[in-house]
């Protein structure tokens, strides 16, 4: 049989077998309070150790409580999710969290985002009735992720995400009883450990031990620094997702908003990495027609399929992991760097300053970001391209800590030139839209025809492995597109194998691609909110004049003035780098 | 942690350990053990050497490691001694004798002496119950121990007394 028949709080409810009570319930409109329970609907994405047992329910006839997430519901079952036993257990049980954690709320970078602190308000917890000892645990700072152990509450959710989605292997549960914690190897610290800084742990943690660095104080310094030009640039993602942060529906697109915010701020120029993004596509488009010409022409040496090499962590996560597949993915760096290597470079000589003058700030949805503009290879002479990466939440709470109301902000519109951005721009932030853009530019550039339509919807979609042929004019083009690491491990091991029948591969380290990002506002385990993110994304780009980077009037403009060709010798110095083994 | 390079012998040791349980993941807890009796101890270099064997994260080895009174990653002296915490053990005075030797060997529970002969540590209930509070040394088991019978075991072996004579695996 099928189908059972329970009851939950005295209403009857149909439900499959193999649903769980929690499952049941939620059918009938009755949420049963979850703390280390979270469910990613559509992405396959689950954490249920029942481990903290808040979700606790009484079922009639059995002597124990059941912890509602991890128990299924058997036919006839008789479910009570508010009597008084199952009340006072989860407020016990809550009670006994709380007098294991510091009670720093009020200046906590999770407050107010804490799902800790939701569920001991949502619980009415007015006191702790048990005193004990207390977990301390040092510190652990890295270049983009910090580490407060004292505040874990040991949900594993960023040990699951951390080994199940992104087979990362960084984070596990070590020692035993009070003692626990959840750690790298040897307990030493992130930035000795094979952390790609993908930052998914940081985005399900439902406390503040696991939280981004924070710059926006180096931020507020540099804009009131009067020696310097301070310019920012952001990325598509953000403007999907930043009205989240200031009570918007999920999925409002906030891009003239978030200008005026900027500006408001004091930035100097208000800029778009979308226009980095069309760079982006201008290079690794033109480095893809290459390959594929080369491979055309029977070119033993070329290396198909080639992978986009736009997000940092998958470009640590190769380096860690795959160092012998380092000459595959795409030498184009990512919009972030394009961007930060132009505008001090073309940007800083046309305002004639030098680039020691010119702070670059980027808005990311990202904390991997953070480490991507410190890495070594993006600076001269010591000075970085990027100076300071924001997340999408730091960027919001510079808003909120500057007295600015963003709600009733009026649209604005970026600065020129690194502020003009197309379409095929605004949809990087999503799964599917970095190759979706250079396909757009790929086949008008090889077929010399135009498109007849520039959208290719076989290309979108939430699936963490998706594939699909376009027609280059006769020539048959294998697009692979994986997002969230484990997924890219399976291609890459087909590569490795010999076996990949694909041309080109785009890679995204996080769930949904940029719009999941490590940085962007807490989705608490929603996943509709991502969904909502990338229709927000495709909706610009439908509303955008144009649609093709090659068509971008600033970036036609960059390359004759400044850069020449994509791939030429200055292309090359600017906007291409190396990789590194980083296993040996 | 002091970095150590592991000899041929002992890689060569590990590879088949894990070999001969199939380098399979499921397998960690047995391959521990039998890696930990052939070489000692569990030092970092030889817990991601059995992580790349068996093709997971050194992260999950080592949090089997640390989760585990069994396993350490510190060499055990020529003598290692076991104090046993179990119930009847701790009733009887077990945590007495602990400190005793604590302060006899000036090593803490988990450690080695600096000369290497002696390391120190606890255990839950060796299934000798009648003879609490109950010690072992090496292989060989103490019943009745008294504090103040701590002195004279440890002078035992450090005369190297013949008949005590007891390795380690």
């Amino acid at each position: 049989m099928d189908i059972i028949n329970v009851t939950v709080d005295n209403k009857p409810v149909v439900v499959r077998k193999g649903t769980t009570i929690l499952e049941a319930a939620k059918s009938i409109g009755i949420k049963i309070p979850t703390l280390c329970h979270m469910k990613l609907d559509d992405l396959n994405i689950e954490n249920k150790p029942g481990g903290c047992r808040i979700c606790v329910v009484e079922v009639k006839g059995r002597r124990n409580l059941a912890p509602a997430c991890c128990t299924e519901a058997t036919d006839g079952m008789e479910i009570s999710t508010h009597s008084i036993r199952a009340i006072n257990a989860r407020r016990t049980v809550m009670e006994l969290i709380l007098s294991d954690h510091p009670s720093d709320c009020l200046v906590c970078a999770k407050s107010g985002n804490c799902e800790l602190q939701d569920m001991a308000h949502r619980l009415g917890i007015r006191e702790i009735h048990y005193k004990g000892e207390q977990s301390t645990y040092r510190e652990d700072t890295s270049p983009a992720i910090i580490r407060e152990l004292n505040k874990c509450i040991l949900c594993r959710r960023c040990e699951m995400m951390c080994n199940e989605v992104q087979t990362v292997g960084v984070l596990s549960a070590v020692n035993r009883g009070f003692t626990s914690v959840v750690a790298p190897a040897f307990e030493m610290n992130l930035d000795h450990s094979v952390c790609t800084y993908c930052g998914q742990c940081v985005a399900v943690c439902p406390t503040g031990a696991l939280t981004e660095v924070d710059h926006t104080g180096a931020v507020v310094r540099a804009l009131a620094d009067p020696t310097k030009t301070v310019i920012v640039q952001t990325a598509p993602a953000v403007r999907a997702a930043l009205g989240e942060e200031f009570e918007m529906e999920p999925g409002t697109l906030v891009t003239g908003k978030l200008v005026a915010a900027l500006r408001r701020l004091g930035f100097d120029y208000v800029f778009d990495t979308d226009f980095g993004a069309d760079l982006t596509i201008m290079e690794e488009g033109t480095e893809l027609l290459n390959r594929l010409s080369r491979h055309i022409q029977g070119d033993p040496t070329v290396k198909l399929p080639i992978l986009t090499s736009c997000c940092p962590a998958w470009v640590k996560f190769f380096e860690h992991q795959f160092p012998d597949m380092k000459e595959i993915p795409s030498t184009a760096r990512s919009p972030q760097q394009m961007f930060g290597s132009i505008a001090k470079s073309y940007f800083a000589q046309k305002l004639g300053i030098r680039r020691e003058d010119l702070v670059v700030v980027s808005i990311m949805p990202c904390v991997a970001k953070k480490y991507e503009c410190g890495r070594d290879e993006f600076a001269v002479n010591g000075n970085p391209d990027v100076d300071y990466a924001l997340t999408t939440r730091e960027l919001a709470a510079l808003v909120k800590v500057s007295n600015i109301q963003f709600r009733l902000l009026p649209n604005e519109d970026f600065d020129h030139p690194l502020g003009e951005s197309t379409g095929a721009g605004v949809i990087f932030g999503t799964t599917g839209g970095v190759i979706e853009a250079a396909v757009r530019t790929a086949y008008e550039l090889f077929t010399g025809k135009e498109l007849p339509r520039v959208e290719f919807t076989e290309l979108r979609g939430m699936e963490g492995l998706r594939s699909a042929t376009i027609d280059f004019n006769g020539m048959p083009i294998n697009i692979g597109i994986a997002h969230g690491l484990g997924n890219a491990r399976k291609l890459l091991e087909e590569i490795r194998s010999g076996k990949s029948q694909f041309h080109a591969i785009e890679i995204m380290s996080c769930p949904g691609g940029c719009i999941g990002g490590g940085g962007q506002p807490y989705h608490h385990g929603n996943a509709d909110v991502i969904k909502k993110r990338q229709m927000a994304l495709y909706r610009e780009d439908t509303n955008k004049t144009i649609r093709k980077s090659h068509e971008n009037p600033y970036i036609i403009k960059l390359y004759e003035e400044f850069l020449g060709q994509p791939m030429s010798e200055k292309a090359h110095h600017l906007l291409h780098t190396v990789y590194f083994d980083r296993a040996h | 942690m002091p970095k150590i390079k592991l000899s041929e012998p002992a890689v060569e040791t590990i590879k088949e350990v894990c070999k001969s349980f199939g380098n399979k993941e499921g397998e960690l807890i047995n391959v521990l053990h039998q890696v930990q009796n052939k070489l000692g101890y569990l030092p970092a270099e030889v817990q991601e050497l059995v992580a790349l064997e068996l093709n997971m994260s050194v992260a999950k080895v080592y949090g089997v490691v640390t989760f585990y009174s069994y396993f350490t990653m510190l060499p055990k002296g020529e003598y290692p001694i076991s104090i046993c915490m179990g119930t009847a053990c701790y009733v009887r005075g077990a945590e007495q004798v602990l400190s005793e030797f604590r302060r006899q060997l000036k090593v803490d529970v988990g450690q080695t002496t600096p000369d290497g002969k002696f390391s120190l540590s606890c255990l839950r209930c060796v299934g000798a119950c009648g003879l609490a509070p109950v010690i072992m040394v090496g292989e060989k088991v103490y019943g009745r121990v008294s504090p103040q019978q701590v002195k004279q075991i440890i002078a035992e072996y450090q005369e190297g007394c013949p008949t005590h004579s007891v390795k380690t695996a």
